[in-house]
């Protein structure tokens, strides 16, 4: 095969890459390159060091090793029986892109993955090394985010969980059945195994109170999955069933959801069609329900109507639509957990909410202050000046608070 | 009207010792303007103030003086104006600061957010060029900070390339490391800068790749990376075509007939993956038994957990041990009683004299029941109709183990072995023959981990302990050595 150069490579790796969701670069250990010989640091936050127009953030060089692979998925861009152009890079060539791309702060570090090629353990061995070769030979101290092939070998896990901040493996699809139809090759049977086992190997990792040697790290920065939403026909409850159980189950930091998009050379046996970004995006919104609002993925389902969220209003907000009963809720005295069920009230505005009112009742008009859109509140809250009445009732609540223009699928056509 | 001066943008000190002696005098708000920059040389304006007097002085809280210094950042003219209403009104309300709905302390909580967001995007949007090669080797950057955050952010670039030699230059000043040292010096002009950088036809290249033109949503990305920030990001120059270009392509993608499958990799795919649903196999040994229930569907709790748990224990054993279902550390693991529950029947039989290595252990239902709250999965109990699926399975081992004596934990062990329901409490501790043979029923250890009254748990402990010691000399009696 001719050799093609090193930016159509990077152009044709990086496209094969991006349909993974996941660009985070949070969460991994404080650390910075003072004391070393190389570049680097990592303080907790992410840093998304640029927005491609469809407004995600590039935080890492996302790409592949290559886009080889033996796995014939039907939803994937890469496999084997689609007619894409194929490129494989070295170790090496990725170990430079990496830190010519740090230097100049493009990026906070890598996330690489891969088509397998030969076998599992071939494929994770290599992606090892190039996160090997950063780490020991040169001394970087950025982020590397590494995908878990997951038939591998568990000696490879444990080096991958040594060298990166962050491992994933993705499940794609919600429903296993699915699975054996789209991706025939891939057991999701397996793939909930190695998230167990990375889940085993970051509990060991946990120093003990009375360890005097800390245990060796293993992936810092946790696990994360994608499912893919649209391409196996799973309602949107069933899909938040599946998320609750892999948070539930294997510790996961994130559950990344990714539209089931357009992709050159499409398969046969799944059409594309126009990505469904608002289903997307409501997925998002429920996802966070559960993991920083305290609700349950049965609860949400609550608001959906047939196993769907409601596109036009967000999830809590559907929630609270149908349990009326438990509202108003009285901003100067209720409790943290009564608040966040509150429509319109985010985390940070509770936390000033909590804050002020130990030293002011607060009025409506200082509700106002400390949320973005006091519309979406007002019917749900008593104040001091301000009970909604019948309003928290009224049968046309729901016309008068969502936009009279609905909102159209986030999309060009 | 009093006009103090300040000789810098970003002089927190002088703006502190004038607000101090101010406040101490007496000036209220209303009287005193503040502006940079000055009509003559002094720090003071059109009247001067008092020197500060030593036994005369006051306390703010350090939540505003951490508030001020970062409101001192931001471009807005009027900042030092509002940090001195803000000093004022501590006097009467020493917790303003913490009263974010107030109008003043709402509009510096946001100007401060405001400054640390531009110190973030500075992290985020600097671009360094590479100048010279070797021992002579520079990074330099020419970067126009939304708000005066240079002198913050810079510690963050020296922490992340301490082994880079770098500048990064900006309208307000300029930040220098030189491997060891941090220094400022004065504003710099862009043509200071490198004009270009050979990488960053990659970094382009990378850019353009891993945009999806089918998700076009180009005013979240302007939300996140403003067009301010566009003239000094190489990348952003690609932006407008990108645009133009997205309905095309993706069109192109959603309307091409879908094409003839690439034959060239058929010979190296990886097998496919056996999904047979295994409901009814017949087993002929444990390991059929295993590989078996790896597809089993009989009832749904398989959905949700990560495998089937078989029972662990030599092919034949004179004692089989059995439970309700896997915990969550059995789930994951894939090997029954290693969990909390586990430990207390080590312990139990250890003290009976049974070892583990020689007993038949398994659950009455093989796969982890649960729900999920959280992050954490709690264990529910299975359903009888869910037992009852999973006899299949358990009928199979012990036809296969061919035990002369089961020792049954818990109801649902029970009824996993008789296909009925039983009272445990009014069964356990005695041995009774059965159709399924010899049959000694006693509590679950998790009964003893979990029931809410001490007295009950201890009393259960001992009580889980004699029915142990009671199989071990049931086996005993039977003249053979165990296993």
């Amino acid at each position: 095969m001719a050799r093609i150069d090193l930016r159509r490579k990077l152009s044709v790796l990086a496209d094969a890459a991006k349909y993974d969701a996941s660009c985070a670069s949070s969460g991994a250990k404080k650390r910075d390159s003072r004391g070393g010989t190389g570049v680097g640091s990592t303080e907790g936050m992410g840093i998304c060091h640029a927005y491609t127009p469809d407004g995600r953030c590039v935080s890492l060089l996302k790409i592949l090793l290559t886009n080889f692979c033996i796995y014939d998925c039907a939803y994937c861009i890469n496999r084997s029986s689609s007619n894409v152009e194929r490129a494989r890079f070295s170790v090496d060539e990725v170990v430079d892109l990496t830190l010519s791309f740090y230097k100049r702060n493009y990026i906070e570090g890598l996330f690489l993955s891969s088509g397998i090629i030969r076998s599992s353990d071939y494929t994770m061995e290599q992606l090892v090394e190039v996160a090997r070769k950063l780490r020991e030979e040169h001394d970087f101290r950025g982020y590397i985010h590494l995908k878990l092939i997951p038939e591998a070998d568990q000696r490879l896990i444990e080096l991958a969980g040594l060298y990166a901040d962050r491992l994933s493996a993705n499940i794609e699809l919600p429903r296993d059945e699915a699975l054996g139809r789209l991706a025939p090759e891939k057991d999701a049977r397996v793939i909930r195994k190695a998230m167990g086992q990375v889940r085993l190997k970051m509990e060991e990792a946990k120093p003990g109170k009375r360890d005097r040697i800390k245990p060796p790290s293993f992936a810092p920065g946790g696990q994360s999955t994608q499912l893919i939403v649209g391409a196996d026909g799973a309602p949107d409850t069933e899909i938040l069933d599946r998320s609750s159980s892999l948070y539930g189950g294997y510790g996961l930091r994130r559950v990344y959801y990714s539209a089931f998009s357009p992709i050159p050379d499409s398969s046969a046996i799944l059409p594309v069609s126009r990505p469904p970004l608002m289903r997307e995006h409501r997925l998002y919104q429920a996802d966070w329900l559960m993991r920083f609002y305290g609700f349950t993925a049965p609860e949400i389902a609550e608001g959906a109507e047939g196993g769907m969220l409601d596109l036009a209003i967000d999830p809590k907000l559907a929630w609270a639509l149908k349990k009326r009963e438990v509202y108003p809720v009285d901003v100067n005295t209720a409790q943290r957990e009564d608040l966040l069920r509150v429509p319109g009230l985010g985390v940070k505005a509770i936390d000033r909410i909590i804050s002020v009112r130990r030293y002011r009742t607060l009025r409506l008009e200082d509700v106002a202050r400390l949320t973005r859109s006091i519309d979406k509140v007002r019917p749900w809250i008593t104040a001091l000046d301000w009970s909604p009445g019948g309003l928290t009732d009224a049968i046309d609540l729901r016309a008068r608070l969502v936009p009279e223009k609905q909102p159209q699928q986030l999309s060009l056509f | 009207m009093r006009t103090v001066h300040l000789a810098g943008e970003t002089d927190f000190d002088s703006w502190r010792d004038a607000a101090r002696n101010l406040r101490l005098e007496g000036v209220e708000p209303a009287r005193v303007r503040f502006v940079v920059g000055n009509g003559r040389d002094g720090l003071f304006g059109d009247e001067p103030i008092p020197p500060r007097s030593s036994n005369r002085s006051f306390t703010v809280s350090k939540a505003f003086v951490d508030l001020a210094r970062e409101v001192m950042l931001h471009r807005d003219a009027d900042r030092y104006d509002l940090l001195y209403r803000l000093l004022w009104r501590l006097q009467d309300e020493p917790n303003l600061i913490k009263v974010t709905s107030d109008r003043d302390v709402a509009r510096a909580v946001e100007m401060a957010k405001n400054v640390s967001r531009a110190s973030h995007k500075m992290k985020a949007f600097v671009r360094f060029r590479q100048q010279g090669e070797g021992d002579n080797e520079h990074w330099i950057a020419w970067f126009e900070p939304a708000h005066r955050v240079l002198e913050k952010t810079a510690p963050f670039f020296a922490r992340r390339y301490a082994n880079m030699r770098w500048s990064i230059l900006t309208p307000d000043g300029a930040a220098h490391w030189d491997l060891k040292t941090l220094t400022f010096g004065p504003p710099a002009r862009k043509e200071d800068a490198p004009q270009e950088d050979e990488i960053e036809d990659f970094w382009k290249t990378y850019y353009a790749s891993t945009f999806n033109p089918a998700r076009l949503r180009s005013k979240a990305m302007q939300a996140e990376m403003p067009k301010s920030y566009w003239k000094n990001l190489p990348e952003a120059d690609l932006i407008a075509g990108m645009i133009a270009d997205a309905t095309g392509r993706t069109e192109q993608m959603v309307n091409a007939p879908a094409p003839e499958p690439n034959r060239r990799f058929d010979q190296v795919k990886a097998a496919v993956v056996d999904r047979a649903v295994t409901d009814d196999v017949v087993p002929e040994n444990l390991d059929d038994l295993n590989a078996a229930l790896a597809g089993c569907r009989r009832c749904p709790l398989w959905r949700d957990a990560t495998q089937p748990v078989c029972g662990r224990g030599p092919k034949r054993s004179r004692l089989m041990i059995v439970g309700e279902q896997p915990g969550d550390q059995e789930d994951i693991a894939g090997t029954p009683f290693i969990g909390p529950a586990g430990k207390v029947l080590d312990k139990a039989m250890l003290e009976a004299g049974l070892e583990r290595d020689t007993v038949y252990l398994t659950n009455a239902v093989k796969h982890f029941k649960h729900t999920v709250r959280g992050r954490q999965r709690l264990h529910k109990s299975p359903s009888a109709a869910e037992i009852d699926h999973c006899r299949w399975w358990l009928d199979h081992e012990r036809a296969l183990v061919q035990p002369e004596l089961i020792v049954a934990m818990g109801a649902s062990a029970a009824r996993g072995i008789l296909g009925h329901t039983v009272s445990v409490n009014d069964l356990r501790g005695r041995i009774e023959e059965r159709p399924q043979g010899a049959l000694l029923l006693t509590y679950h250890p998790a009964y003893i981990l979990r029931h809410p009254d001490p007295n009950e748990r201890i009393r259960a402990q001992k009580a889980f302990s004699t029915d142990l010691s009671l199989a071990a000399a049931y086996l005993k009696s039977t003249g053979k050595v165990l296993s």
